[in-house]
């Protein structure tokens, strides 16, 4: 019942796969597209923090600390952009993000 | 050891269940919801491995930040989620093979290679034994000497994606009466008072 490192890789790699499932099975809903990309952000700090555990190196998780400075940014930029375009369009449907076709 | 073991199991299973529900229930109120159970099982999985302090920065930077900037925006826009639902069953053949190909895939890759060990003395920045220095004293002191640009770099992403919000969803509406303190200050009695002679037995 020890539970090593390959327990957390492989819990790491159910929550990507769950992920990058969202992203398809949401095609139309960007908020839920959104929070699929966090999940997946997190995955990777799992994995991250596991290596740093189990080979008993600080280093891995100030490099947790960095995605998760990413992760924040990057929802407060994505839903900014999300309300000035409902703000414009009256619609956050993705098939209807077409302005910069040409 | 079996009470870790346990835990990581209880731990695990939340996390993935609640994961799941993230993508799949109808309500986004919803989905943000378990996205908020997601990462308090995460975190619980970070105290299990002994990273105490991101596990507390996970609770108050997704929790107190994220979930909630989530909630705003879900509930701030109307929009008619019914209509987005659609064609959620067609993708998810689709999506399903590849995602179980990639967790296949990723497992075998584990199952596969032997875990690596670091040689002693080999680790980048080592941990200090737990009994010595705490989890955050220890992160503090590589993260303000060794990782220091790394750490202004992560404000400055930080003070960009603020600035960039902040730029984004600012608009300067027409039409709206604002406070001008230099008009007020400037305003004498001789301006605000207009002195009428009124006849006796007249109006204005």
């Amino acid at each position: 019942m020890e539970i090593g490192i390959s327990h957390y890789l492989t819990l790491a790699a159910i929550l990507l796969a769950i992920g990058v499932l969202g992203i398809f099975i949401n095609r139309k809903n960007i908020i839920i597209i959104l929070m699929s990309v966090e999940l997946i952000l997190l995955s990777v700090n799992i994995n991250l923090v596991a290596f740093s555990s189990f080979l008993n190196d600080l280093s891995g998780q100030v490099f947790a600390l960095l995605v998760l400075t990413v992760a924040a940014g990057e929802a407060a930029i994505g839903l900014a952009i999300l309300v000035v375009y409902f703000r414009n369009r009256g619609s956050i449907a993705v098939e209807d993000i077409n302005l910069m076709k040409g | 050891m079996i009470i870790q073991a346990m835990a990581f199991y209880l731990f695990a299973t939340v996390t993935v269940a609640s994961a799941v529900m993230v993508i799949s229930v109808r309500n986004p109120v919803h989905s943000v919801l378990f996205l908020i159970l997601t990462f308090f099982n995460a975190a619980g999985l970070f105290v299990l491995l002994g990273a105490e302090f991101l596990a507390m920065i996970l609770v108050i930077v997704y929790v107190g930040a994220v979930a909630v900037l989530f909630l705003f925006v879900v509930m701030m826009l109307d929009i008619d989620f019914v209509e987005l639902r659609q064609g959620f069953l067609n993708y998810l053949p689709v999506g399903g093979a590849i995602g179980f190909i990639l967790v296949l895939e990723l497992i075998l890759v584990l199952g596969a290679s032997s875990v690596i060990q670091v040689p002693e003395g080999m680790a980048a920045s080592p941990a200090p034994p737990l009994g010595e220095v705490t989890n955050t004293e220890a992160l503090g002191r590589i993260l303000y000497t060794d990782y220091v640009y790394l750490f202004q770099t992560a404000g400055l992403v930080l003070l960009v994606a603020m600035i960039g919000a902040i730029v984004l969803t600012l608009r300067a509406r027409e039409g709206v009466r604002r406070q001008n303190i230099s008009d007020q200050v400037a305003r004498t009695p001789a301006l605000g008072m207009e002195l009428k002679d009124v006849k006796p037995g007249q109006g204005l």
